[in-house]
């Protein structure tokens, strides 16, 4: 099989995204971490001094611990923290129009198609360029129900008493080393609040741009979904591709309250120099559901394992995840599902296909403590290898105490069968056609539950990533 | 998992070689080579650190089963008569050999039918009589599943166990018997099993591991090495039946299976407080098959650690793990299985299972099934499950008459029995099957 033929249907992919302007910041923390470049930040934002505190401590904390390598894979050590800029913006509040958004990063978004489909079907955007929002907004009628939809320097100055209380709670300072790095220099991210029995009909959605080199994004987002609500968020990353390495590095939290449903989806297509290292997790209480549908393409190394607590009884997770990995790209994907009430139930199915050189990893981790009933979780996780030199691993961990829970794992690996690919080369299709038909066959159960637009977009993305990767 | 941490944690295993003056008597008549590597161990043992929490192959393993008071060798049985009778009891009725080892020491062998050319021989005798053979398998495998202090610890002091070797084409339907016994207050064994079966040679070893008495704080440290050559064929069996109280079980397997080469083996868990059970298999030429089963039946407050690597190293080869835990009372039991499919083994098939079946709300199941592959047209999957009997199996036993704990019995006999009956022999079978029933009915009288 040709590797430079798979090489060029990378760089078809990346096209869209891949295109910089020159950097004009008004803000730049430079080179580096110290408590200097914490403080820089905070002053900036002019930030209550409990944030500067919270900022401080994590700072601390992420020195302390060390890199997860006994783990996980060592190209987490290529990463230099001190060559990376951990500030850079060029105003401190996004605008809610348009028209104010600077022209350079307006044509970002507009090339990116942002603006339009704004019109087109969402209820709110925001977009992110480098550490700040260039722009946000959301519909008029949302904001009159009560909806706030923010960033997070503007949701803990405006609104500390919606979420002060959940910051840092689903996700401590200290869980890993990553998220006490998004600790100590987040900026940027959604803060959304949704209230009591109100149902968002259209998705919110998030924009993340990466614009400079030696760069890292560190947005920090907090979905609160009162009582009885029901929200749908979409990110979309992207960023060109330098010859340096860029580190974006995110906190989620997710708290769906009583009764209240929460669909977190993301479809991540950074440059293949980015290392995508990111904690996601959700708290569900009684009967309430989060779901988590995550698609990764793009990036160098990725490390992502959404997560839910179920904290209530009958409380839902369920964690829907595709993963693509072509030639020196890693996809570390999976899912963390803790159940901590009765009656609570999750379900994990990861599909992945790797293509040329490319790795792709689950990693899985289920637990069930004693003195509960009535648990269930289900998991599959399926891969799917293209060529002789593609990878793939599966390495899932479940406990289980007690007798009165059911719990299933099953994973398989397998290729395109030559059968399949000869039976429809006998129908007229070149072997390209049919492999990507293939692929998208194995996928196709899971693109499904992407929304219409994101469905199609994914399905265009795989036909490119697999051209050429035959022959 | 609470960790209480006292002063001064004893992790010192062994602080001398541990080697009794009578081991250092039937050691003199040893090749030179065996002293040296036994000297190189006890330097690596000494050399190597305590497993600690970050160590992935120890994950969820409650890491307070390795804190050893000083242990010592094993001193000679009081009373071997009563160990042979044990032992012969119950026994299936056609075996090859029987040997019997108590504290490290042979007590008593039996030859029944054993092919003529074949070596089957105490591994001290053997070290001394065919010291090139044995000197060519022993201890060759490098790679470790965690247990690595635990296997330099053995080699620096194992001289019990036997050494089978079948030459070529040389077959036995019936299996070399050995039961290992352990006794005495602070006392460790290091029994050595090494099978090599040449091309198209076919054997067959069980182990039985027991306690003398009961309620003893005991360790063995016991490795078993197989090798079959072009069409070899070896079914290795190890019943662990040791007193639940105080003994502590460590296991380090290895499996070499050349071309078109045909290895089972299963591993029965009964007794003990702690075992830790690695078991490495590697398919190594095209064609070779390994298969490994398991069934344990974990009570009280028994901890059953397993880890099992399926290695395809060429093309062609296939694997299949069969694991079944049923677990009651407060035990606790860790599979960690990965296949791992090496660039170039194309077309392999490989398989992974493991089910537990919980019998109480305070048992504790952690299942790891991993995969790493990185060839092409490979076939692998692996399942794990975690669940209960149905209320629906009970009722429908019930509805024939059957009593419900009669019926939760039969059911998880059966569960059980799933595993055992792939192995090959009835009479081995039956003879598991039968240990199984005993453990059962322990369990029913303690309840």
């Amino acid at each position: 099989m040709s590797n430079n033929a798979t090489l060029e249907a990378v760089s078809i992919d990346q096209d869209e995204g891949n295109f910089s302007y020159p950097e004009d910041y008004a803000y730049d923390a430079g080179y580096g971490l110290n408590e200097g470049t914490v403080d820089y930040i905070s002053n900036i934002k002019g930030e209550a001094e409990w944030i500067r505190e919270f900022r401080h401590r994590a700072l601390k904390v992420f020195f302390a611990k060390p890199m997860p390598t006994h783990w996980a894979s060592k190209d987490l050590e290529n990463i230099i923290f001190n060559n990376i800029r951990y500030y850079l913006s060029k105003g401190r509040a996004p605008v809610r129009s348009w028209d104010e958004v600077p022209d350079d990063v307006k044509k970002t978004f507009e090339r990116l198609g942002i603006p339009e489909k704004e019109r087109k079907y969402l209820a709110g955007v925001e977009a992110q360029f480098d550490s700040e929002a260039a722009y946000s907004n959301v519909k008029e009628e949302l904001t009159k129900e009560g909806v706030i939809f923010v960033n997070s320097t503007e949701g803990l100055r405006e609104h500390p008493e919606i979420f002060r209380k959940w910051f840092g709670k689903v996700i401590p300072t200290g869980d890993n080393k990553f998220s006490a790095l998004n600790s100590a220099v987040f900026s940027g991210g959604s803060f959304i609040y949704v209230p009591p029995g109100l149902k968002v009909k259209h998705p919110l959605q998030a924009y993340f741009r990466i614009n400079a080199e030696n760069f890292g994004q560190f947005e920090r987002t907090l979905i609160i979904v009162d009582e009885g609500a029901e929200v749908t968020y979409m990110e979309g990353c992207t960023a060109p591709k330098f010859e340096t390495a860029t580190l974006h590095s995110a906190v989620v939290e997710l708290v769906a309250m009583k009764d209240a449903k929460i669909q977190y989806i993301t479809v991540q297509n950074w440059s293949n120099n980015v290392f995508n290292l990111v904690t996601k997790r959700g708290l569900a209480h009684e009967n309430a559901e989060i779901r988590w549908i995550d698609c990764n393409i793009g990036s160098r190394l990725t490390m992502k394992y959404p997560g839910v607590i179920m904290k209530g009884r009958k409380a839902r997770g369920e964690v829907i995840s595709i993963a693509l990995s072509n030639n020196g790209q890693h996809q570390d994907t999976g899912a963390k599902m803790i159940h901590a009430a009765d009656e609570t139930t999750s379900n994990i199915v990861a599909k992945s296909i790797s293509v040329g050189t490319g790795q792709s990893t689950y990693r899985g981790q289920v637990h069930i403590p004693r003195h509960l009933k009535g648990c269930k979780n289900n998991t599959e996780c399926d891969a799917l290898l293209i060529n002789s030199s593609s990878r793939t691993d599966t390495y899932p961990a479940i406990t289980v105490r007690g007798n009165q829970h059911a719990t299933q794992h099953e994973a398989s690996v397998s290729q395109v069968s030559e059968d399949q690919i000869f039976y429809m080369k006998q129908r007229g299709l070149s072997e390209g056609e049919a492999m990507s038909l293939s692929v998208n066959g194995f996928v196709n159960d899971l693109v499904r539950e992407f929304p219409m637009e994101y469905s199609v977009e994914l399905k265009r993305l795989i036909d490119m990533e697999m051209e050429g990767s035959v022959g | 998992m609470e960790e209480t941490i006292t002063a001064s944690p004893t992790e010192v295993w062994l602080s001398a070689p541990p080697l009794t003056e009578a081991d250092a008597a039937t050691q003199a008549g040893t090749p030179a080579w065996y002293r040296e590597l036994q000297e190189k161990s006890w330097a690596r043992y000494l050399d190597l650190p305590v497993p600690k929490r970050t160590n992935q192959h120890w994950r969820f393993a409650d890491l307070k089963m390795i804190r050893f008071a000083d242990l010592a060798p094993a001193a000679p049985a009081t009373d071997p008569a009563s160990l042979i009778a044990r032992a012969v009891a119950g026994r299936p009725e056609t075996f090859a050999a029987h040997f019997v080892f108590a504290n490290n020491r042979l007590i008593h062998s039996e030859i029944a039918d054993l092919p003529a050319a074949a070596i089957c021989l105490p591994l001290n005798e053997a070290l001394v009589a065919h010291s090139d053979l044995v000197r060519s398998h022993f201890l060759q495998e490098t790679q470790s599943l965690g247990g690595d202090k635990f296997a330099a610890l053995h080699g620096a002091a194992t001289l019990s166990g036997i050494f089978v070797h079948f030459p070529k084409g040389c077959v036995s339907e019936k299996p070399i018997l050995v039961h290992h016994f352990n006794g005495g207050e602070g006392r460790a064994i290091f029994p050595h099993t090494l099978v090599v079966a040449e091309d198209n040679a076919s054997v067959s070893v069980v182990d039985v591991f027991e306690s003398i008495t009961p309620a003893e704080q005991t360790l063995n440290v016991g490795m078993v090495d197989l090798f079959a050559d072009r069409g070899g064929k070896i079914q290795y069996v190890s019943l662990q039946n040791l007193s639940d109280n105080g003994a502590k079980h460590v296991q380090i397997h290895s499996t070499r299976a050349g071309r078109d080469a045909a290895v089972k083996v299963g591993f029965v868990n009964l007794g003990a407080a702690w075992v830790r059970n690695e078991s490495l298999n590697r398919m190594v030429d095209t064609g070779a098959d390994c298969q490994i089963f398991s069934a344990n039946l974990a009570n009280g407050i028994q901890e059953y650690d397993q880890r099992t690597l399926q290695s395809h190293e060429a093309q062609h080869t296939t694997s299949d793990l069969f694991f079944k835990n049923a677990l009651y009372n407060n035990s606790r039991t860790i599979f960690s299985g990965l296949i791992h499919v090496k660039p170039g083994a194309h077309h392999t098939d490989s398989f992974q299972t493991c089910r537990n079946l919980l019998g109480s709300e305070e048992a504790e199941a952690n299942s790891m099934p991993g995969l790493e592959i990185d060839a092409d047209q490979v076939k692998c999957s692996h399942g794990s499950t975690s669940g209960q009997i149905s209320d629906e199996e009970i009722f429908y036993l019930q509805a024939r008459g059957i009593p419900a704990d009669d019926a939760r019995k039969i059911i998880s006999l059966g569960f059980l029995n799933e595993s055992i009956e792939k192995l090959e022999g009835d009479e081995l079978k039956a003879y598991l099957f039968a240990r199984v029933q005993q453990k059962f009915t322990a369990l029913d009288e303690s309840a």
